[in-house]
């Protein structure tokens, strides 16, 4: 668990020391603590554990306990209270913390009497992590924790109000099939909820038994192979021309544990527009919500497509493949200006190529986080940790240090932007104190990049609070004990990368990249999928990756 | 797409905060609660809530949606459409002189409703009934001055024999796309 103590919290550190099976990590703030547990969960499929105290400890989570909401993550926060008797009353460091968070938890808990904290607790991992996996609060009074009572673990739980579907619905299964089996040009979108579920083998097993390509939403990303002949990338504002342009075209959809964000949409009106639509999701609520359905699954998707596999039949779509093939050698994703400078993707392209895809790899918010996104080849579900729905900067270092006190056995890659890092860069402090070796990769561009880029293409180039100063990061590092080393040549990235993996503990390496280099393809906000802007063609290069497969 | 006034019917976990839950989500999803009702159903620990709000029907059942995923709501249904018994109690504090006195009194009478103070220059009357016959009565009481007016809300009930427990979520209803 990632926490950080104060006055309400002290009864419970004060016993922390009995529980030696608990390993507790002291972040440098509990906004930390919250990410952290958060990156912990996604990279191992558990419940994360954050703690603060009260008043203050608990606001600093918020922003942590919302990012889990939006992107589905397991996780508990336990918050400090008042005593029991203030509150109420505005006592020092009180403050309603159930309150604030009632729209952000996916339940919460105040546990006013210590006989029942045994079942509030199991109740609350129970919530955290089945379903459609969300953040749960537990409110702790100072004085419930000082409380005795006996202990009573309860066999059962008592929720008759919550409800997990499971499997789909057979007349929907049904009729669900006869359109896959119909289909003349069919395209998956995969989503977090493949990975939620666990269910990439059936994904893979139903793909190349119909022969569907599949494309993915960002959260998406690993949940089908990154080389597999029928993955066509992500798909979205950021996604590439061929999979916007396989949405454009297809004729019938199938939607797997997602949520047609607007990111992914673009414009709703014009969204897929020849196609039908299946929707398989845990959650009922997302059916119809933001885009209407044909034929809506209800159930868990391991277990709705392990269903459906048996209702398809083998198939081909050769030429809806060709079609695909021809639309990615037309719009390469990797088609990137010759510069002097230190290209972002370039050095993205030699980060997989010298960790072979086999890292974990972790981002903040912003132009390097689609850099990552695009140019890595993501092979394993959960390779990719990134903040989806609440797109908060500031994410990835406590989150990469979640990632690995979760997956020691794994390498663990922060790729960061210079405006992310400085968001909560006092978490390096916590990687030397607990000794979490992970490797940084800071593209670093002297602007809050990705506001840049929108300033470029749709403010008259108005850089108004993008330009953004910062501090020497080896200098930074070095100050915490961290040893690192800055990047400003092409043909220093593949040797600074290698001395990186080759240290041991964290490492930070500041790339100095090209200060004005924008994020393409790009669908501008508010337009269809299909009218994505390229890279200016006049500026494309002779560098080009390999594609991999 | 047209709004519609929409009954739902929702048993929930009677413990605190429950009804905030509730009601925070209403707000959250940009809904207006024309009327909320709430008390204690014919289960122990279990409360009944009956929510009116105005919207198109797939709005309200995205909101019955979410409202379904609260842990503390056990049921929840919509039964805009249905056969429905539905009442609302108001208590209705109108002027009267012995000049118009009597006149209130028939008035009441009509609408089968109670008097239930009686002051020098008031009568309270208590009328039950749904949001018409409610309507109407003030609109003819209006004109002798109305002191004040407390209104429930609606509270409902499908007709027939099935209690509210037993009865089976329908499945999600399939809708057609538009295609441009």
């Amino acid at each position: 668990m990632f926490g950080f103590p104060g006055g309400a919290l002290l009864p419970f550190y004060d016993t922390l020391p009995q529980y030696s099976q608990i390993r507790h990590i002291l972040t440098r703030h509990e906004q930390g603590a919250a990410h952290a547990a958060d990156g912990y969960a996604r990279a191992t499929g558990k419940v994360g554990v954050c703690m603060a105290t009260s008043g203050p400890g608990a606001t600093n989570l918020v922003t942590g306990i919302a990012n889990a909401y939006l992107d589905s993550v397991p996780m508990i926060a336990l918050t400090g209270q008042v005593a029991r008797h203030f509150i109420g009353k505005d006592a020092f460091q009180e403050i309603d913390i159930t309150g604030i968070t009632l729209p952000i938890t996916k339940h919460s808990y105040v546990a006013m009497d210590a006989p029942s904290l045994a079942a509030t607790f199991k109740e609350a991992f129970y919530i955290a992590r089945s379903g459609r996996p969300g953040p749960v609060l537990i409110d702790l009074p100072k004085d419930v924790m000082t409380d005795q009572a006996e202990f009573v673990y309860p066999e059962k739980l008592d929720l008759p109000g919550y409800k997990v579907p499971r499997q789909g619905h057979p007349t929907q299964l049904k009729n669900a099939a006869k359109l896959i089996n119909e289909a003349k040009q069919p395209l998956i979108v995969a989503g977090r909820g493949v990975i939620i579920s666990g269910a990439s083998e059936e994904l893979k097993e139903l793909a190349e038994k119909a022969q569907i390509p599949v494309i993915t939403t960002l959260l998406g990303i690993g949940c089908f192979p990154g080389g597999h002949i029928l993955n066509y990338g992500m798909a979205g504002m950021h996604g590439t021309g061929y999979a916007n342009k396989a949405l454009e075209n297809c004729d019938l959809l199938i939607a797997i544990g997602m949520r047609f964000d607007d990111r992914i949409t673009g414009k709703v009106s014009a969204f897929a527009p020849k196609a039908k639509i299946i929707h398989i999701d845990l959650d009922p609520a997302e059916i119809g919500k933001n885009v209407p359905a044909n034929v809506p699954i209800v159930g868990d998707v391991g277990a709705v497509l392990q269903a459906m596999q048996k209702l398809i039949e083998t198939n081909r779509h050769i030429d809806w493949i060709q079609q695909l093939e021809e639309w990615r050698k037309q719009h390469p994703l990797l088609d990137i200006h010759d510069s002097e400078g230190l290209l972002p993707q370039y050095i993205i392209h030699e980060l997989y190529e010298a960790t072979q895809g086999d890292a974990i790899v972790v981002t903040g918010v912003g132009q390097h986080q689609m850099w990552a996104a695009q140019h890595y080849t993501f092979h394993e579900p959960g390779s990719f940790i990134s903040s989806g729905g609440l797109g908060t900067m500031g994410f990835g270092l406590p989150a990469a240090m979640g990632a690995k006190v979760g997956r020691p056995d794994k390498a663990v890659w922060l790729v960061d932007g210079d405006g992310s890092l400085q968001m909560t860069i006092q978490e390096l402090a916590t990687l030397v104190q607990d000794n979490i070796a992970v490797k940084m990769a800071i593209l670093n561009n002297g602007f809050l990049g990705m506001v840049r880029q929108w300033q470029d293409l749709f403010y008259k180039k108005n850089y108004v609070a993008t330009p953004i100063s910062c501090p020497d990061f080896i200098k930074v590092a070095d100050a915490y004990r961290i040893s690192g080393l800055t990047v400003t040549k092409r043909e220093e990235v593949s040797p600074a990368i290698e001395q990186a993996m080759a240290h041991d503990g964290p490492f930070l390496i500041n790339f100095m990249i090209e200060p004005e280099e924008n994020v393409y393809p790009m669908v501008p906000p508010g337009a269809a999928n299909i009218e994505f802007i390229e890279q200016p063609k006049k500026e494309v290069s002779s560098w080009r990756r390999q594609s991999i497969r | 797409m047209a709004t519609t006034k929409h009954t739902l019917v929702a048993i929930v976990n009677d413990k605190p905060g429950v009804l905030n839950r509730m009601v925070s989500l209403f707000r959250r999803r940009n809904f207006n609660i024309d009327s909320i009702a709430v008390g204690h159903s014919e289960v122990p620990h279990l409360s009944r809530v009956t929510v009116i709000v105005n919207g198109t029907t797939a709005m309200v059942e995205q909101v019955r949606k979410q409202l379904d995923k609260l842990i503390d709501v056990v049921k929840i249904f919509d039964i805009t459409g249905e056969k429905l018994t539905g009442r609302e109690l108001a208590l209705i504090k109108v002027k009267a002189t012995s000049a118009t006195r009597s006149e209130i009194l028939e008035i009441a009478d009509i609408f089968r409703a109670n008097i239930v103070d009686v002051a020098s220059d008031t009568l309270t009357i208590e009328i039950t009934g749904d949001e018409d016959k409610i309507d109407s009565m003030f609109k003819l009481l209006h004109g002798f001055g109305i002191r004040e007016i407390a209104r429930t809300g609606r509270v409902a009930m499908v007709r027939g024999s099935l209690g509210v427990m037993r009865r089976v979520e329908k499945p999600l209803k399939t809708r057609v796309r538009k295609q441009s």
